[in-house]
């Protein structure tokens, strides 16, 4: 109806399309080197 | 100049002992509020007769000194060691942070004096009035800049997965905080909200849903992401798990708030799409957990010998426990049973006492005998004690809540033959009576339990003394 209504829909689907994007992203296996690096930041200090 | 390279490679830990300090004293405050409302429930005459001690008064200072003191106070506390620690580097400005400090413990003495007095937005976890949001509104962006400043001035490339749910902790409550709180002053001490109608409820719902689901969730999980894997000695589980669970949580949480609101003039798209959102939210909810849990794979073992290592894992089965109760309570049937009820009490408090309390009384056991150059807190033993009042506490509490919320929610629907209730309201409440001495025993165990981390805490503060604890010089790979 407005251009309001029609930014929150795209707003919603794009939100969801990211998010999607985001889960791929994630469990692809190519940084798993840099995960390892990121998952040990918490111990480096000791 | 020699002082100020040497100032530049420690840590303001200063910052953090005050607020770890301040967490435990007013657990043991907030809990004591509880214990008090909780027994006026089962003895009425507990109120005194006096407006200032009244229930309806002493219930938002229980959950105010709860919500905002206690756990307040243990997220400043682990998110300024967490940022500094994961970032390798002092945190941005000492004196803002102290700021923060001192400004926080304003706005928790300011609730104290002014909710008993009467004085109330009478917005359920946003009551005070305007004066107070607007210096909790100066606060909260000073923690901010502190913590958003430390992480652009980090020395290690990456951003680690705890600081990230600290991150939309503080941006999200700065957000829930400044719309929630929007107000025609009427005086000092009177406002009006600028919202009206169902608008009103809708805002108040987005800002209550969103506090349990940043202040309560994504803070307490920013710890978990940190002592969790200190205290087991291993890293976190799945660091990809992680992400997805971060950008899940931070895409669902912000739909749930019209569940609070079913069969209420909110439209019913409204609401059945917060009980959908809310269902969803199960998914990152759980993720998160098992993340945590199975953290601990293969080093199952300690919790047998380590009472820090079970209050954190304990809390990451109370939060699972919770986020499964909390969507099925969404559905809209079953929240026509539970609505307005002890057990939407039971439930927040399997959240509250079980998952944010005994996440943070872990890491405050991790965090004190550091901050005071020890090895462990003075006594270990205590712990052990500690995590079975603890325990107990809980399981009495919400055992009771649970009876009492289902009995009373079918007292109040059930129907004679003709068509008449077949129950007063009052008979509800009498029926209520041995299950709210219960609740009231489980509290005071919990109070009691944070007395003894209150005692061991001073005793491993004035046995030890201040630690100063330098950057590593290595800049890490990370």
């Amino acid at each position: 109806m407005d251009i309001i209504n029609l930014l929150r829909i795209l707003f919603t689907v794009l939100s969801f399309v990211l998010f999607i994007a985001i889960l791929v992203w994630a469990w692809r296996n190519r940084h798993s080197a840099q995960f390892k690096d990121a998952q040990n930041l918490p111990f480096d200090q000791d | 100049m020699q002082n100020a390279t040497v100032k530049a490679a420690t840590y303001n830990d200063t910052v953090v002992r005050q607020f770890a300090i301040m967490a435990v004293v007013w657990g043991v405050v907030g809990t004591l509020m509880g214990v008090i409302i909780a027994s006026q429930l089962v003895w009425p005459e507990l109120n005194l007769g006096l407006p200032y001690t009244s229930f309806g008064r002493l219930r938002p200072l229980h959950t105010n000194a709860v919500i905002f003191a206690f756990g307040g106070c243990a997220l400043f506390a682990t998110s300024y060691y967490v940022v500094q620690r994961t970032c390798q580097t002092r945190l941005f400005s000492d004196k803002l942070a102290s700021f923060t400090f001192w400004g926080w413990q304003a706005v928790i003495v300011a609730a104290a004096i002014s909710l008993p007095l009467g004085y109330t937005q009478g917005k359920e976890y946003g009551e005070l009035e305007w004066p107070i949001d607007i210096l909790i509104a100066i606060v909260w962006i000073s923690y901010a800049v502190v913590f958003f400043g430390t992480i652009g001035i980090r020395k290690v490339k990456h951003i680690y997965v705890a600081n990230w749910f600290y991150g939309a902790f503080i941006l999200a409550v700065a957000l829930l905080h400044i719309v929630e709180s929007a107000a025609i002053p009427a005086g000092w001490f009177k406002s009006y909200s600028a919202y009206a109608g169902v608008q009103d409820a809708m805002v108040q719902w987005w800002y209550g849903h969103n506090a349990v689901g940043f202040f309560l969730t994504a803070g307490f999980l920013g710890m978990m992401y940190y002592f969790v894997p200190k205290q087991a000695e291993r890293p976190v589980y799945s660091y990809s798990l992680s992400i997805v669970h971060f950008w899940a949580l931070i895409f669902t949480y912000m739909w749930a708030g019209p569940h609070h609101l079913h069969y209420t003039a909110l439209p019913d798209w409204t609401q059945s799409l917060g009980m959908v959102l809310s269902l969803i939210l199960f998914a990152p909810s759980w993720g998160g957990m098992i993340n945590g849990i199975m953290t601990l794979s293969g080093a199952w073992h300690k919790l047998r010998t380590d009472p820090i290592l079970r209050f954190l894992i304990v809390s990451l089965s109370f939060y699972g426990m919770s986020t499964f109760e909390g969507p099925m309570m969404a559905i809209k049937t079953v929240n026509a049973l539970s609505h307005y009820t002890d057990w939407t009490v039971g439930h927040v408090h399997s959240g509250a006492l079980g998952w944010v309390g005994f996440i943070s009384i872990g890491s405050l056991y991790f965090l004190i005998p550091r901050l005071f150059g020890q090895k462990t807190m003075y006594s270990v033993k205590a712990i052990e004690v500690h995590f079975w009042m603890a325990t107990i506490g809980v399981v009495l509490y919400i055992a009771a809540l649970w009876i009492s919320g289902v009995m009373e929610g079918l007292m109040w629907r059930a129907m004679n033959a003709d068509g008449t209730l077949a129950y007063t309201f009052v008979e509800s409440v009498k029926a209520k009576f041995p299950y709210y001495f219960t609740r009231a025993l489980g509290g005071f165990l919990y109070m009691s339990g944070l007395v003894i981390m209150l005692w061991n805490t001073y005793k491993t503060a004035t046995n030890g003394k201040p630690a100063t604890v330098e950057v590593p010089a290595v800049v890490a790979h990370a």
